[in-house]
């Protein structure tokens, strides 16, 4: 009764696997260490999202029969000078460190997609003046910056969201720039402009899809040190309210007078920001080494231009391929 | 621009003056990066200083403080004072809460910091360059990966932290804490240094995991090089072949980033000075900050920032000179 058809069964058409499940096979078969650092900050995230779930006690009750208890069934990691649970105020911690860094990163993306993405793009006099920008900006000691942007614009969430995310996109944008220069310069990207691609597909078909990659690498190696600044700012009193359970602020001055007493309190948010940014440096430098090993070495001094090479190689086998489908698919019909 | 090849003198010559020429804007633009940063929202200084002077007068009104402060003119006539004064009578200003000139007093304040980046600069290099050659020379051995991974923990490892960590335990065990007092070098050298050493090898250490990573990879850079294979088969023993030729070679890009490390020494010193009471310039900063002395801010940032733009260019020409493979094109 059914008819056979016609066209062949998806099957014979060459599997297209998906990058995103290609780069995680390899991670987990090349770079084990930083696949499973990637495991941790996952957890850690999915603590982030469910704290209100996980933490036995709000982060602000206060329980002052308890304070400074060591580690007890009810309070497992003891409490703080006020009796406020430390568990709780570290798996809240944990939600406002991994927040304010992938907000502030991702928007520090589109900073630098916008500065060096732009700029590198349409290049000329535009791209000069804006580099000068980005020169000053760099010169200007980072935390340094930052605190005197702060103190002007007052502390907060969405305050240090906002400058964490402007100022390492200005910094980023260096990169990016250079990513999109190095597309450019690629036959295939003159052979779209000779034969009068407009401005804005050869932006969508050929640099957007090459400059992927890239944007994994600067995102994986960003958070962490978005993180860390978010902790060193509140430590000093610039960054987030005091009222916000921020691990650096859990280190700063309230708590310093009871540290020597109870050293937990100095120990433990310390230890989290330690681990956090650790595996995310790691998974973070196993991306980089899958991606772009032209980014290894970062610090500026690498001498050599290098090419896209393995990018190029990869474009180049997907560009074949689904050539090869589309031949195919013109044969059947 | 290829057959320009960058040995002869000429090219880096142009590429020198070209580099010079490109601070100008930058400096420009840094100036008044410095300037506005600050100055975005007056308000706050006024209510402050009032504040401040409600005490020995009583009938004082607004403007009379903003003519005082010179903060009643447009903003852009501020900056052209301030500029001028840098460029004309070479002065930062004077502070709005002291009677004292913003340059004199970051003169007195420079040294404390310069001592102790110079002392964490020594440090950090002391850690990272053995190790990094031994890294690189027994490379995939357990302590190559014992050392790469100290030094991602190194980098993970926030300073404040570890400076806390520094201060609670050894008062806890010991009943120790760091000496306070400030003793200048020339008075009592061994305790000059000795009251930098603890913040030094905190920054150092902090600094070293980035360079000895860099260290690392240059040295397996070189040692791949082909000069490499022919004193290896020319039969010299390992110990000549990594002191005479890989060290040296490898040895010229590290100390180069050294001083594009400045900037992380310059944002730990002002988290270092707070935490061990150094009167440094971080810790003048964040002083000011939280009075809003605008000068004082602006004159601290000015310093370090063009200390930052003179030590970039200054690593880009050495390398011009040391690294004849640097392309100059761009």
């Amino acid at each position: 009764m059914a008819t056979v058809p016609a066209t062949p069964r998806p099957t014979e058409v060459p599997v297209k696997r998906s990058f995103a499940r290609d780069l995680l096979v390899r991670l987990f078969r090349e770079r084990p260490l930083g696949a499973w650092s990637g495991v941790v900050v996952l957890v850690l995230g999915v603590v982030a999202v469910f704290a209100d779930v996980l933490a036995p006690f709000p982060f602000s009750e206060i329980h002052l029969i308890d304070r400074l208890s060591g580690s007890t069934t009810t309070y497992l990691l003891g409490t703080d000078q006020l009796g406020r649970d430390m568990l709780s105020r570290l798996i809240y911690g944990a939600r406002l460190s991994l927040g304010v860094g992938i907000a502030a990163t991702s928007m520090s993306l589109v900073v630098s997609l916008l500065i060096g993405g732009v700029g590198g793009f349409v290049g000329g006099k535009l791209d000069i003046v804006v580099q000068r920008f980005v020169d000053a900006w760099l010169s200007f000691p980072g935390l340094l910056l930052l605190i005197t942007i702060l103190s002007t614009f007052g502390r907060g969430v969405l305050q240090i969201i906002i400058i964490l995310g402007i100022s390492a996109g200005i910094g980023n944008a260096r990169v990016v720039r250079s990513a999109v220069i190095a597309i450019k310069a690629n036959p295939y990207f003159e052979a779209a402009r000779s034969i009068g691609s407009r401005q804005s597909r050869t932006l969508l078909r050929h640099v957007w899809p090459n400059i992927t990659a890239p944007i994994i690498v600067i995102f994986s190696i960003t958070i962490g040190g978005v993180i860390i600044s978010e902790a060193s700012l509140s430590f000093l009193g610039f960054g987030l309210p005091e009222e916000v359970p921020s691990w650096g602020a859990m280190l700063s001055k309230e708590g310093r007078k009871y540290m020597e007493v109870s050293p937990r309190l100095a120990m433990l948010p310390g230890l989290a920001l330690t681990l956090v940014v650790y595996c995310l440096n790691m998974l973070g430098d196993a991306l980089r080494d899958l991606l772009d090993p032209r980014l290894r070495g970062a610090g500026g001094a690498s001498s050599g231009g290098g090419s896209y090479g393995r990018l190029a190689a990869r474009d180049a086998t997907r560009a074949l391929q689904r050539a090869e489908q589309r031949m195919q698919r013109r044969r059947n019909s | 621009m290829q057959h320009l090849r960058c040995f002869i003198p000429d090219a880096v010559q142009a590429y020198v003056i070209r580099r010079i020429l490109l601070l100008i804007p930058t400096s420009i633009i840094l100036t008044m990066l410095v300037f506005l940063s600050v100055r975005l929202i007056p308000g706050d200084v006024v209510d402050a200083t009032m504040a401040q002077l409600e005490f020995d007068v009583q009938d004082i009104d607004r403007e009379q403080v903003e003519r005082m402060l010179g903060l009643d003119k447009p903003i852009y006539v501020q900056y052209l004072n301030w500029v001028g004064g840098i460029v004309l009578e070479g002065t930062l200003g004077d502070s709005f809460m002291g009677a004292f000139k913003v340059e004199e007093r970051i003169a007195g304040r420079f040294r404390v910091t310069l001592e102790l980046g110079l002392i964490s600069i020594f440090i950090a290099l002391i850690i990272a360059i053995p190790v990094g050659i031994y890294s690189a020379v027994r490379q995939d051995t357990a302590g190559d990966y014992a050392g790469r991974t100290l030094a991602v923990l190194g980098l993970a490892t926030p300073n404040f932290w570890l400076a806390t960590i520094v201060l609670i335990y050894p008062a806890i065990w010991w009943a120790w804490a760091p000496p306070t007092d400030l003793v200048y070098f020339l008075d009592n050298p061994l305790k000059n240094i000795w009251l930098y050493t603890i913040p030094g090898l905190i920054l150092g250490t902090a600094m070293s995991a980035g360079t000895m990573r860099i260290m690392r990879t240059m040295m397996l850079e070189v040692l791949r090089q082909d000069y490499i294979r022919t004193a290896w088969s020319k039969g010299l023993r390992e110990r000549m072949i990594i002191l005479r030729h890989v060290i040296r070679n490898a040895l010229i890009p590290v100390v180069t980033v050294i001083g594009l490390q400045v900037p992380i020494i310059i944002g730990g010193s002002v988290i270092i000075e707070n935490l061990f009471a150094l009167p440094g310039l971080g810790r003048l900063a964040v002083n000011a900050l939280i009075d809003r002395d605008y000068p004082v801010v602006s004159g601290v940032n000015l310093i370090f920032s063009s200390l930052v733009l003179g030590l970039n260019l200054a690593v880009d020409i050495l390398y011009a000179f040391l690294d004849p493979r640097v392309q100059h094109g761009r």
